[in-house]
């Protein structure tokens, strides 16, 4: 069965010619395509577009023109990346029917490589959730336990990938939106060093945040992406060009001598099954020859509210634009441009990312900016300060991705504040900016995954993808059932 | 109660980039509506702004040549408000962190020079422009996103000003230091120079400033002479029938030419400004702003004094030359073919700006500086006589030929031969004998009027000053 295999093996399967890129995409789109209407993982599968770059794929090997070494392999792609010509709908009404008329970035260096592109995934609306369930799609669904939640944001790529709908996908990841799906659906997901990736042709939710990553099956396969779409990019003032020093092939797994930092304030609060499976792995990596030690993130339990400030405070800007103006959805019926703007604004968004747009125009407002958003830019200084007076002993810092394993579809999403506060283990990498990867360290009684978080220094991504290997060796993958 | 008004303009100039502020849609004027614009400018979802070096560069040559300290750190802010020509929902423009701070422009209205303050400069995205239909059976209105992220230099001025006159010396002064700098174009009738007026009364030499009304809507310098003029009024007349001015935005109505009511400060935006997450604060070292400086053009203030101390002008010819830069260099041409100085300041004040709409347009006038020099050249060697020459400037204006081939052409070539000029003077002599015995016995008017009669003669070509010499041999 092909869908079963990571990108590392479909890659000697078609180097040798025992699989086509043709055979690989229409597998996964097969089983893509049957498995959706019970996981919803898909917003949009681009079954004839597929086929047809898989046909050019095979084509280009034929005559010994591939674009690099990856041509011809399929992947998943968030549906707040924009694809030129393929339905971008941000998991909003508002973008139900808008076609980009250019690429992201990242989409770009993909179509670049020969990457083939299976279709765009459900996610939280513009990103803003932690379980999925805020799209205007519907939700997606575990496949570990259909009544669970995939997680959020990047529900669908995670799932997509879980399910071997996909062997690999793009997500993003604002506050956890790659990490947590991927710890609830037992894939790998990497977030790397904010300006790592472009994030031209991503749709904003919070700008200074925002980060695109990678899902996958292995450790290997989230590295291989990552290095595709990574690099400096000219229509991106905050990208940054560095090498990449994280191919699969310069990965060892060793960790013989790194030194771990573990935070006790991240294992406060937490699920002693989740608990008790990190402190196992650590001991692992110990026994590896890491080096592990207790460290402090004092100002952590700040993260929250300095991280719902700035993010809704973007938010509320970012999101302004869509007006019914010029694209997306515009209201029917209406009398005036004060009309236009309420009525579109109010039917096509959803109820979550109307409380965000209130709370960011709010906490800017006049009168209320110093007591809010600034106090906000100064509690993340201090967040920032935490990492790097900790990544002065340590080499990186191993934590818990999530309290709880995958909660029940509509158990917290009447309570938003509970929503919010399930954030706390993963935001503070983003407001650092540093890289954070989920990688899976077993499961609970139910069966349900288990997510270990390892976060490095700016920049540090080999030393995480290090990491990671060595606990994805004595973990093991995990299967869904379905 | 005697009140003086207390004035500070906002001036908006467009940079003339070859490419917009954040993307590289051109910034030419008058291209088909919205075919200069991207993904970028459209402000589509998920696209991000970079920022355009030669906006800078010129925001800093701006700063520089008023005086102004440029910032090696400065940061854009968005400025948020909802309006259909601004296809983001917020502005990117600069807010506590500018490029430029402080400065100054010196001014003289009559005698009196007087320096105005500059607060600051600061680059923002222009927006772009709706047109409303003028079909009153259909209500549609357009929009062109042409306009969009063309590069802007806010200029904000001190509450220096005192008059309107002050202020129309400051927009003037303002605009030739632009125009020197080759960074905008300044037309305020196509927009790419904007002016909002500030204006409060206080009773006079007091302190404390009034309650202040912002006026927006001018479409000429003239036009901001005229509003400030009319607020200064209708504020006066208020404040001296016990009324409260109220803070609020008013617009100039150029056909009633009066200010109304836009909004209160009730109903002000509350622009919600925030550091732009999505461009790097801007750090410039000190060696960039100096190669800067050592680039800058002559400026108009420093170009007058030159006049003044180089070519022995008076001030006032200096100043009106000087006002542009295409004609002050049309006149340093001239001199360098060397021409008198004042004589060429003379022929360009009086001949050349007479014929001349705007004298940022010399370059396109049909007499050029080689041709104006040979002109005079030709009436120093006497070739023509000075009153000639502006026949012959007057052709040469109309049709460009060169002033040699027209004298030829026209026979306009002075005499200066006397055999033949006394023949004229004989002829006239005989045939006006009432004139010739007024002056005899001592009416020295009719001399004017006998030499008046030989130069109709000899069709102005007679030399003027050997008639009078030959006719004052013959009378006495």
């Amino acid at each position: 069965m092909l869908t079963a295999k990571t990108l590392t093996e479909l890659t000697t399967l078609l180097d040798s010619g025992e699989a086509s890129s043709a055979q690989i995409t229409k597998e996964f789109l097969d089983r893509a395509a049957s498995l959706n209407p019970r996981l919803n993982a898909y917003i949009t599968l681009n079954g004839e577009g597929a086929l047809k770059e898989a046909a050019a794929s095979d084509a280009r090997r034929k005559k010994g023109a591939l674009l690099s070494r990856h041509d011809g392999l399929p992947l998943a792609i968030k549906d707040n990346i924009c694809t030129g010509g393929l339905r971008t709908t941000c998991g909003s009404g508002i973008l139900r029917d808008f076609v980009p008329p250019y690429d992201a970035t990242s989409y770009e260096k993909l179509k670049a490589a020969g990457f083939i592109t299976l279709g765009k995934t459900n996610m939280d609306e513009f990103a803003m959730g932690s379980t999925t369930e805020t799209s205007f799609f519907g939700p997606a669904k575990n496949p570990f336990d259909t009544t669970r939640v995939p997680g959020g944001s990047s529900g669908g790529s995670a799932v997509a990938v879980a399910a071997a709908m996909a062997p690999a996908a793009l997500g993003s990841d604002t506050g956890g939106s790659i990490r947590q799906p991927a710890a609830f659906c037992g894939v790998v997901g990497i977030k790397p060093t904010y300006g790592r990736v472009s994030r031209y042709g991503l749709v904003a939710f919070a700008s200074s945040l925002d980060q695109i990553g990678s899902f996958a099956r292995s450790v290997d396969d989230a590295a291989l992406v990552l290095g595709v779409i990574a690099g400096g990019d000219r229509r991106d003032a905050t990208s940054i060009d560095r090498p990449v020093d994280f191919r699969p092939s310069e990965l060892t797994g060793d960790v013989e001598g790194m030194r771990i930092g573990v935070p006790e304030e991240y294992f406060q609060g937490v699920a002693d099954e989740v608990k008790d499976a990190v402190l196992e792995k650590l001991k692992q990596l110990e026994a590896a020859g890491a080096r592990t030690e207790p460290i402090s993130l004092r100002r952590t339990e700040y993260a929250i509210p300095v991280y719902y400030l700035i993010a809704t405070a973007e938010a509320s800007s970012n999101l302004a634009r869509y007006d019914g103006i010029r694209y997306g959805y515009r209201a029917p019926d209406v009398k005036a441009l004060e009309d236009l703007y309420r009525k579109t604004r109010n039917e096509g968004f959803g109820k979550e990312v109307k409380r965000r747009i209130i709370l960011g125009t709010f906490s800017l407002s006049s009168g209320y900016y110093d007591a809010y958003y600034l106090k906000a830019l100064k509690g993340r200084t201090l967040i920032i300060r935490d990492f790097q007076e900790a990544f002065a002993k340590v080499d990186a810092i191993v934590t818990p991705v999530t309290t709880t394993t995958a909660f029940r579809i509509g158990e917290k999403i009447s309570n938003p504040l509970e929503m919010y506060v399930s954030d706390i283990l993963t935001i503070s990498a983003n407001l650092a900016g540093i890289p954070g990867i989920s990688v899976p360290a077993g499961t609970d009684r139910a069966g349900l995954p288990i997510g270990l978080q390892i976060m490095g220094n700016h920049f540090q991504e080999r030393k995480i993808l290090d990491c990671a290997k060595a606990v994805e060796r004595v973990s093991g993958p995990l299967t869904p059932a379905v | 109660m005697e009140f003086e008004p207390v004035i500070g303009l906002e001036v908006h100039v467009q940079l003339n980039t070859a490419t917009k502020i954040f993307c590289g849609c051109s910034t030419r004027f008058k291209a088909d509506a919205n075919t200069q614009t991207c993904p970028v400018c459209l402000g589509l979802p998920g696209v991000l702004p970079v920022l355009n070096e030669e906006a800078l560069r010129k925001a800093i040559m701006a700063g520089l040549a008023l005086n102004s300290t440029i910032a090696t750190y400065s940061k854009f802010d968005r400025k948020n408000y909802f309006y259909p020509d601004l296809p983001k929902a917020y502005q990117i423009s600069q807010y506590d962190k500018p490029i430029c701070l402080g400065g100054f422009i010196e001014i003289k209205t009559g005698d009196a020079a007087k320096k105005i303050g500059i607060t600051r400069l600061h680059l923002e995205e222009d927006a772009g422009k709706s047109i409303h239909s003028e079909d009153p059976g259909k209500k549609v209105s357009y929009v062109n996103f042409n306009r969009t992220g063309v590069p802007l230099a806010e200029i904000v001025s001190e509450p220096d000003i005192a008059s309107s006159d002050e202020a129309y010396a400051y927009l003037q002064n303002l605009k030739t230091i632009m125009k020197y700098l080759e960074v905008s174009d300044c037309n305020m009738e196509e927009g790419s120079l904007r002016c909002d007026v500030n204006i409060s009364l206080r009773e006079k030499g007091t302190r404390p400033f009034g309650q202040k009304v912002e006026i927006k809507n001018m479409n000429s310098f003239r036009a901001v002479k005229m509003a400030i003029e009319f607020e200064i009024q209708r504020q006066t007349r208020a404040l001296s029938g016990g009324e409260r001015i109220l803070q609020e935005t008013r617009l100039w109505d150029a056909n009633r030419s009066e200010t109304f009511s836009m909004r209160s400060k009730e109903e002000a935006h509350d622009y919600r400004y925030f550091p732009e997450p999505d461009l790097p604060p801007v750090m410039i070292d000190q060696a960039y702003i100096d190669a800067i400086r050592s680039r800058l053009p002559e400026l108009p203030a420093q170009r007058q004094a030159r006049f003044v101390a180089e070519y022995g002008l008076p001030p006032y010819d200096a100043e009106v030359l000087t006002a542009s830069r295409p004609m002050a260099d049309y006149y340093e041409a001239v001199v360098k073919e060397g021409v008198n100085p004042k004589k060429a300041s003379n022929w360009i004040m009086v001949e050349l700006m007479a014929r001349l709409d705007d004298p940022e347009n010399v370059q396109a006038f049909n007499v050029q500086p080689l041709q104006l020099a040979s002109l005079l050249r030709l009436i120093d060697d006497g070739t023509i006589s000075g009153k000639i020459a502006k026949t012959v400037f007057e052709e040469m204006a109309r049709t460009g030929g060169d002033p040699a081939s027209i004298v030829k052409e026209k026979g306009l070539v002075q005499v200066t031969d006397t055999s033949a000029i006394e023949e004229v003077v004989d002829r006239v002599l005989a045939g006006n004998p009432q004139s010739v015995a007024d002056f005899r016995s001592g009416k020295g008017k009719a001399l004017g009027f006998l030499v008046g009669q030989v130069m109709k003669e000899s069709r102005g070509k007679a030399n003027p000053q050997m008639v009078n010499e030959i006719l004052m041999k013959k009378l006495s």
